[in-house]
């Protein structure tokens, strides 16, 4: 019994070292019930690094918003006879605040459309119907922003004290440099846009513009045009949760601007590091089958 | 008719000239025997002891954005020797002559030359035409001739494979590929000059240093890719996970980054110089010498491929550029035109030429 006591009070021990006394103020119940879902403690401030909050870690994020930001029901893959249960979907709570994206009317046939052609690739016929059709995730592509954020998979924040910072994605070792305080505009138009951030107290504040018109926001078929302008905030809220918020604008799209927000967080993994996937052999039959010598299918 | 000379010429007789003025003394003393001259340090070493500039947690800092490109061969030019370092007036005149060959625009060699260079010097990186300001003959610093050492010959199974490999770069270079695997990985999208040790190459030369407490990340500038360098004494993976640009851990010696990699693929083109995956390996050393200049030296050894290890060492000069994001699979067209050309071809009963001729600047 007493043991059982010790270990309480050491677990509520660390739990009070390591959030700071901070949380033991505000949250007078802490050690009994947990807080509400979805709520972190208000005042949480994380670790500097040459003076800012520190988000150096990986991260990733635990929802299935990359099959559909929106709300979503359980569902199969592409091709359930050949795959089963493999690559189906789960539900999914989505992340888009107030639960629905606000097309304008006539762009959500394009959406259907896409989720229609999702898995229909065809780069045979011409440059031009290259990019018409077919997931870029199901073809490798760089997923741009803010797919990058919730695929399956993890990133890694590189803070150092330079004016860069560094998102590196384990998904197709995609990467994308935060210019900090950065004048230039995008000098073209890319697939992980042109990210320029900035310190707001806690928050570090990334404005992403120059896209390209070909990523998705997932497998759903959500999609924007090349007016795509992405706000982002990453907020330390604990010091194993980053509160991610992106603020979506695209007026050639959505009739006003919408906010999608999510938690990341930490991977504790022992010895957790990046890997590689590499996807572009996993896609090259599917791309390029057709025109082999002797097709295989 | 006078012959263009690369306009990067006049710039490169000026950087010259502003350091020939601490090199002259080192270049006015007796020589030293070729061999410890070939191995000694750059001759242009700054007067006073550079001050390594530390990061907030203590690092050697060597964020920023570098550039690695050069004229300088990585292999010695034989008629050299083993004179590893010229004189200044040589230099020029080395310089000179690299920069002219290398120089895409020249109109002097018929038209099959003209066709080979269609690729002009728009597209190239321009700082590839100016030679180490070291006055080096060859990146290659170690062994003392400056060239890499002579191949072993490769197993019979290892011969199988590098002939199956030839047979599929020529039916790449007839443009007459079967397959999508004809294609080289840099031509795939899947590895370009991301992949160590990094090499001077046409264009895209830039590479971007991260760091952060207990990492240091190069983001090269082809493909998009990330090498992140945990400096913080973990193991390596196990060997049940091969990468295509290997498993990298790195550690200090006083100033200098010290990345050992393991666990590479063993995919024919995967480690350098067709090596062994099996046997390869390779050290990098990364050592700021001064505000805009990181020397990066690399030791490479494989006992089935070469007599003995060997090493390079290739400055990294501070650029002010940026790195834009280098898009490759995404939209790898003609890689899609030559698999559509090759069928055409072959049903119109077009063969591979016997002696096709050999790939030529691969990325590489």
């Amino acid at each position: 019994m007493r043991i059982r006591l010790r270990g309480v009070a050491i677990a509520v021990g660390t739990v009070a070292a390591v959030v700071g006394g901070l949380w033991v103020l505000t949250i007078p119940t802490a050690g009994q019930a947990p807080a509400a879902t979805g709520q972190f403690p208000a005042a949480y401030r994380a670790p500097r690094l040459d003076g800012h909050p520190d988000l150096n870690g990986i991260w990733q994020s635990v929802t299935s918003a990359n099959w559909n930001i929106e709300d979503h029901d359980a569902q199969p893959g592409l091709h359930p006879e050949l795959e089963g249960a493999y690559d189906a979907q789960s539900a999914g709570q989505g992340i888009v605040e107030g639960g629905v994206i606000p097309y304008r009317p006539e762009m959500l046939a394009k959406r259907k459309q896409n989720f229609e052609k999702r898995g229909i690739v065809d780069v045979v016929t011409s440059d031009e119907k290259w990019h018409d059709s077919g997931d870029p995730e199901l073809k490798c592509y760089m997923p741009g922003v803010p797919r990058a954020t919730y695929m399956p998979f993890p990133f890694q924040i590189v803070q150092g004290s330079g004016p860069y910072i560094l998102m590196a994605y384990e998904y197709a070792s995609t990467t994308r440099t935060i210019r900090m305080n950065f004048k230039e505009e995008a000098p073209t138009d890319s697939w992980m846009g042109w990210s320029r951030g900035r310190w707001e107290g806690e928050t570090l504040v990334v404005d992403v513009t120059g896209f390209n018109d070909l990523t998705w926001f997932d497998r759903a078929g959500n999609f924007h045009t090349d007016a795509l302008h992405v706000v982002e905030r990453y907020t330390a809220v604990s010091p194993y949760h980053i509160q991610y918020e992106a603020t979506i604008e695209d007026p050639k799209v959505f009739t006003r601007p919408w906010k999608i927000s999510l938690p990341l967080y930490r991977r504790m993994d022992k010895g957790v590091q990046l890997l590689e996937y590499k996807c572009v052999p996993f896609t090259e039959e599917l791309l390029y089958g057709k025109l082999r010598k002797n097709p295989r299918r | 008719m006078s012959r263009r000379l690369p306009h990067s010429l006049g710039a490169l007789a000026a950087v010259l000239a502003a350091m020939s003025l601490p090199a002259v003394s080192v270049a006015g003393q007796a020589p030293a025997p070729a061999a410890t001259r070939a191995a000694a340090k750059p001759a242009a070493a700054p007067a006073r002891p550079y001050v390594q500039p530390k990061t907030p947690w203590g690092d050697p800092d060597l964020q920023g954005i570098w550039n690695d490109a050069t004229s300088t061969p990585l292999q010695r030019p034989a008629r050299l020797g083993e004179k590893g370092v010229l004189a200044e007036e040589e230099a020029d005149q080395f310089a000179e002559e690299l920069a002219e060959d290398l120089n895409r625009d020249r109109r002097d060699g018929g038209p099959e030359a003209d066709v080979n260079r269609a690729y002009n010097e728009h597209w190239m990186d321009a700082k590839r035409l100016e030679a180490t300001k070291d006055r080096r003959t060859s990146l290659i610093v170690d062994p003392p001739d400056g060239r890499i050492p002579p191949r072993i010959a490769p197993t019979p199974e290892a011969a199988k494979i590098r002939a199956a490999r030839a047979e599929a770069d020529a039916r790449f270079v007839a443009g007459l590929p079967d397959d999508v695997e004809d294609f080289s990985l840099p031509v795939r999208c899947i590895i370009r000059t991301d992949s160590p040790p990094y090499l001077p190459t046409i264009y895209n030369n830039d590479f971007q240093i991260f760091q952060s407490p207990g990492f240091v990340v190069i983001q090269p500038e082809m493909i998009h890719s990330a090498r992140v360098i945990p400096v913080d004494g973990r193991p390596h993976l196990t060997k049940n996970i091969k990468l295509w640009l290997g498993d990298t851990r790195g550690h200090w010696e006083g100033n200098t980054l010290v990345v050992e990699t393991t666990n590479f693929r063993d995919d024919p083109g995967v480690t350098y110089q067709n090596t062994d995956a099996g046997t390869f390996t390779i050290i990098e050393r990364f050592t700021r010498v001064g505000p805009d200049r990181i020397n990066y030296e690399y030791t490479v050894s494989d006992p089935k491929t070469w007599t003995k290890p060997w090493k390079a060492m290739i400055p990294w000069n501070k650029t002010d550029d940026q790195i834009y994001e280098y898009a490759c699979h995404e939209f790898n067209y003609d890689l899609v035109h030559l698999m559509h050309g090759s069928r055409l071809r072959q049903a119109k009963g077009e063969t591979v030429p016997a002696r096709a001729p050999r790939p030529g600047a691969d990325d590489r």
